[in-house]
């Protein structure tokens, strides 16, 4: 094999002599052979060409003595030919391949949640405070009646309108659909613990149900892919909801990939292909080519479910997005839910995941405005999805519109993930984007579920905290009410896109 | 009494559980410290891991409620601690015959300390959480208590 | 004085074993213990880190000072037991004092051989080896006469034990042995060329084949022996060091039936009703043949004597067996061996490994399916899990080809033999 003499390293591993103790963990941890020990020297040598940049060496070192930084040989200053481009050019030199990479959208495009700022009580209508009031995160994810009766006497009235069925939800946030093949079952294992522990939900994404995660299907949304891995009427039943996707942010035209080294016995069998081969979703779904085959679909999974469970449809934010929501809940959809640019993927190749999608702050915007002046917005929840990082964008996502946000990477990160980006490498050092058994058994999922627990309470805190700051006690009286944002450097352009105000007026 | 288990499912074979209890059995109790010293041959940890392939566990002494160690010591310097019911080694009165070593079926009982000793698991006499179960990056090393 | 409802004749292991079962049961119930030695229960075992000079005084006590007084135990000690009145429920003392006893205790150990065949063992400087006492008095002789050769006559556990301690106080000695090799109840012939390296590199003269017919006598002071064969060595101290038999002076003439030993049964009981038998005095089975045979062994006295005790005190614990087992460190050489170690016969299987260079041995004896003994020279860590294997009767079949490696160990041992001890409180079956 001729060395690929054109890609240098992307990271530098530093040891600093005089805090090893030559203990090996780091030799034991690392799955890319990074360090290693020498039985002559009696010393550990660390050759940085295969480091990830995954931190597994320098979190695990007892005394900290690693320090991993980015290679340091630098390029003539390039604002065109930045040294992420020229790496990219002399991998594809050396291989002919497709680049491929894991994870959300890196790119350096304008993160507009960054430049929404949120209101605050001040002299009237004063703050609320969460840790002496009552605060209702409570939120329900389904189609509202267009209008609603009651009968009976005064003084005992009960509800005559028939409500379609809801997914109830302690909070806001749920978990984004990460399928059990692109991440390891411990750590979908966690995600449905602490989605049921939280009171809210999981997604399966389309790597079907596993048995193990079949007890928690009440806290579970079903995906139906294009591929339908897994899907059989005993997998729609188990879940509280189906989702059908259409696309993700992180991918949107193109249908899913896990490479055949992460199909092992376990992930064949619950998604009923054979083990070693690729499963290739394809980016239609072949019995979808029009928004009547949508209305079809969306009937047969009602009709398998006996009407019992929220349907939802997971679209990709693309330029028509508002049009596209606006059809897809005339179709009968009671969810929408919609994933950015920015949401993470396993596997993308490079150039789909960085430049195709919109944001999703615009996406929202549009649709949440659209189905509005089309006297709709009732009938389906919308769910946004696509770099959520922390419960900031949650309370303007809601301010916007949304009904509930997906966390993806913000879930992998809490379990430890450090956005390497390799996931697509079946290697991941943390157990969470691996089927490795050696790996996967780094990721205890007590640990995890401990964790994302952890994460979700402290993010309903600060939202709490935020929303009593605006004197507001009820996620109800924030979502949708775009009086409580205003916008900093943005064109009047965007911010009629977003109908938010500027800053200062 | 504390029991400590070991969960071979989520051990990593990192072996950060014998580096800690080398160093809290230490003099000085620094870590860089001790691996760079003599000490670091001169001490035995209590716990070791046992590895073969990627199946790996920590193992140390059961603290047995019928502690063969503690019969077959001939000096008396094996005994059971009153207060945590943990089985210590008084490694004062502790001559090295290895009796116990002979006896102890898990294994857990090691000779190599330079003093010519036994040395094994005392719970960590003294702390709240014996040092392995704190520093398992993975908790498989657990501590559960007998009397709760 | 009024009876107290258990009486213990004996003050080692299988004593303290049986105060400890008496107490597991009943927690006030008086216990009159009575021994014959004058010192407070101390170590047999530590006699010959004694004399030479690993430890000091203070370190032979087997157990805390306030042991007696914490257990309700009254210590007549210094007290010997002539005779047990079987009919009479009494036990006579040396001084003619007659105590009652209801349920009765007999843990007296054993006594040194003095082969009665070697002429000359009344000189001065002919010394046993079993008790604190006799590394008094040897230490003071060396001191006295300014000892620097030695003979010791037996070439087994406490022979060897002996033959180290005299070489830590400097005293060249040359040890005998009758059988062709050191050690021969517990060693076959490569553990014993390894143990025999050792000594020899540690300035130990071994003689083997051979024994002491005569100990040669100048001014009614051992000067020398001669061997068999005619040799001479030249001496000034001769020890004795055969072995010990069990004591069942004690009870000679009695209902009490003996073979070698005091004959017990599973409950340590001897034949006659309230009266039992434990540690190096008794003759209980042995758990690997079912045969009853003496096994003086320090850890096999001590449960004896629990049981004892705790069925005395009308609980319900029964002895598993007797293993023959030692560990012992000839000069610098770390070993263990346990139950059969010798395979002569059809039937046993012998697995072994040998690193001359290193004098790392490794023997495990096998029957059938099952381990029935080991040796281990030079590494020994971890020995008691074949310890426990044989114990428990395991079948090894499985992983039979893990057993001499390195890093055998519970990992190598089936899941569920080890997820007990893994995970849980102790191995369970």
């Amino acid at each position: 094999m001729l060395k690929k003499w054109l890609v240098q390293p992307d990271f530098i591993v530093e040891r600093d002599p005089e805090k090893c103790i030559q203990c090996q963990v780091c030799v034991r941890q690392c799955a890319n052979d990074v360090h290693e020990y020498d039985e002559d020297e009696e010393c550990v040598f660390s050759d940085g060409s295969n480091c990830v940049g995954c931190h597994r060496c320098a979190t695990l070192c007892p005394t900290g003595a690693i320090q991993i930084k980015n290679a340091p040989l630098e390029f003539r200053a390039n604002s065109s030919w930045t040294p992420g481009l020229l790496r990219d050019a002399y991998k594809q030199a050396e291989s002919s391949g497709v680049l491929l990479s894991g994870m959300g959208n890196p790119q350096p495009y304008p993160i507009y949640w960054d430049h929404m700022l949120l209101n605050a009580s001040q002299v009237t209508n004063p703050s609320i405070d969460p840790l002496r009031e009552p605060m209702e995160l409570l939120t329900y994810l389904g189609r509202k009646p267009d209008s609603v009766a009651s009968d009976g006497a005064s003084g005992s009235a009960s509800l005559a309108t028939k409500i379609e069925p809801q997914l109830e939800l302690q909070i806001p946030v749920m978990f984004s659909a990460m399928s059990y093949g692109s991440i390891s079952l411990h750590a979908s294992i966690a995600l449905a613990r602490a989605a049921k522990e939280t009171g809210t939900f999981g997604n399966t994404g389309e790597g079907g149900l596993h048995k193990d995660i079949a007890p928690y299907g009440g806290n579970m949304i079903v995906q139906v892919a294009s591929g339908r891995f897994g899907v059989d009427v005993d997998y729609l039943n188990a879940g509280a909801a189906v989702e059908i996707k259409i696309g993700q942010g992180a991918k949107p035209g193109i249908g899913g990939h896990l490479p055949g080294e992460k199909v092992d016995a376990a992930i064949s069998a619950t998604r009923m292909i054979p083990a070693g081969t690729d499963a290739l979703s394809p980016a239609p779904h072949h019995d979808i080519y029009s928004i009547e085959d949508l209305r079809q679909l969306i009937y047969a999974l009602k009709e398998a479910t006996r009407y019992a469970k929220p349907i939802s449809v997971k679209i990709a934010a693309v330029h028509n997005v508002a049009a596209i929501a606006s059809g897809i809940v005339r179709a009968g959809a009671d969810i929408v839910a919609i994933d950015g640019y920015r949401g993470g993927t396993g596997a993308a190749p490079t150039m789909i995941r960085n430049n195709v999608g919109i944001p999703i702050e615009f996406a929202l915007a549009a649709v949440d405005s659209r189905l509005r002046e089309e006297g709709i917005r009732n009938q389906a929840s919308i769910v946004v999805a696509g770099g959520f990082r922390c419960s900031a964008d949650v309370v303007k996502a809601i301010a916007l519109g949304a009904d509930a946000v997906y966390i993806g990477t913000a879930a992998l990160v809490a379990m430890g993930c450090h956005v390497c980006q390799k996931c697509y490498t079946g290697k991941c050092n943390w157990g969470i984007a691996t089927q490795d058994p050696y790996l996967t058994k780094r990721l205890n999922p007590d640990v995890a579920t401990r964790r994302l627990v952890n994460l979700l309470k402290g993010w309903a805190h600060e939202v709490k905290e935020m929303m009593g700051g605006m004197g507001i006690n009820a996620v109800e009286s924030l979502r949708g009410n775009r009086e409580h944002l205003r916008g900093v450097g943005l064109t009047d352009r965007e911010l009629s896109v977003l109908d938010i105000k500027a800053a200062g007026e | 009494m504390k029991r400590i288990i070991a969960r071979e499912e989520y051990c990593l074979g990192c072996r950060l559980c014998e580096i800690h209890c080398l160093v809290q059995h230490s003099k000085s109790k620094k870590l860089i410290k001790v691996f760079r010293s003599e000490e670091r041959r001169a001490i035995v940890p209590g716990v070791q891991v046992e590895q073969s392939g990627q199946v790996s566990f920590a193992i140390q002494c059961r603290h047995c409620d019928e502690a063969p160690c503690i019969e077959a010591c001939m000096t008396g310097a094996m005994h059971r601690d009153p207060d945590t019911g943990a089985v210590i080694c008084n490694q004062d009165k502790c001559v090295g015959c290895w009796m116990c070593i002979m006896v102890c079926p898990v294994g857990a009982i090691r000779s190599g300390d330079e003093r010519h000793v036994a040395s094994k698991c005392d719970l960590c006499m003294g702390e709240e959480v014996p040092v392995c179960v704190a520093n398992c990056p993975n908790e498989a090393i657990i501590c559960e208590d007998d009397d709760e | 004085m009024s009876k107290a409802p258990y009486t213990i004749i004996g003050n080692s292991a299988a004593a303290v074993g049986a105060v400890a079962g008496i107490r597991e049961v009943d927690p006030d119930g008086p216990i009159t213990l009575i021994a014959k030695e004058p010192h407070h229960t101390y170590s047999r075992p530590l006699i010959s880190y004694l004399l030479g000079g690993k430890v000091d005084e203070s370190r032979m006590p087997y157990r805390p000072p306030d042991f007696y007084e914490k257990n309700n135990v009254r210590a007549m000690l210094g007290v010997e037991v002539t005779r047990i009145d079987a009919d009479k429920r009494c036990i006579e003392t040396a001084d003619g004092t007659s105590i009652e006893y209801d349920r009765l205790l007999i843990a007296v150990g054993g006594t040194p051989i003095v082969p009665l065949d070697v002429t000359g063992t009344d000189a001065e400087g002919v010394f046993t080896f079993t008790t604190w006492d006799d590394a008094r008095h040897i230490q003071r002789y060396i001191e006295t006469h300014e000892v620097t050769r030695t003979v010791v006559i037996g070439g087994g556990l406490i022979g060897l034990k002996s033959v180290e301690a005299l070489v830590e106080l400097g005293i060249t000695t040359t040890v005998v042995e009758l059988a062709d090799r050191i050690l021969s109840v517990t060693f076959d012939q490569t553990a014993s060329d390894l143990a025999r390296r050792s000594l020899e590199k540690a300035g130990v003269g071994v003689r083997c084949g051979t024994t002491v017919e005569r100990i040669r006598q100048q001014g009614g002071k051992v000067s020398g022996v001669v061997l068999r064969d005619g040799t001479e060595l030249a001496c000034s101290m001769v020890i004795f060091a055969v072995g010990v038999v069990p004591n069942t002076r004690i009870v000679n003439g009695e209902a009490i039936e003996t073979d070698r030993g005091i004959l017990v049964d599973d409950c340590q009981r001897t034949s006659v009703d309230g009266i039992y038998a434990a540690g190096d005095v008794a003759q209980a089975a042995d758990m690997l043949s079912g045969q009853k045979r003496p096994i003086p062994i320090f850890p096999n006295a001590y449960r004896q004597g629990l049981v004892a005790g705790n069925h005395m005190a009308g609980g319900n614990r029964r002895y598993e067996g007797g293993l023959a087992m030692n560990a012992v460190d000839i000069c610098g050489l770390k070993t263990i061996s346990v139950g059969v170690t010798v395979a002569d016969d059809d039937g046993y299987e012998a697995l072994t490994s040998l690193d001359e260079d290193t004098a790392v041995y490794k023997k495990i004896v096998l029957k059938g399916d099952r381990i029935v003994g080991a040796i281990f020279v030079g590494q020994i860590d971890r020995a008691g899990i074949i310890t426990g294997l044989i114990k428990n009767a395991v079948s090894v079949s499985g992983f039979k080809d893990l057993l001499l490696t390195e890093h055998f160990g519970l990992i190598s041992l089936p899941s569920e033999y080890r997820k007990h001890v893994v995970s849980g409180t102790g191995i369970e079956i």
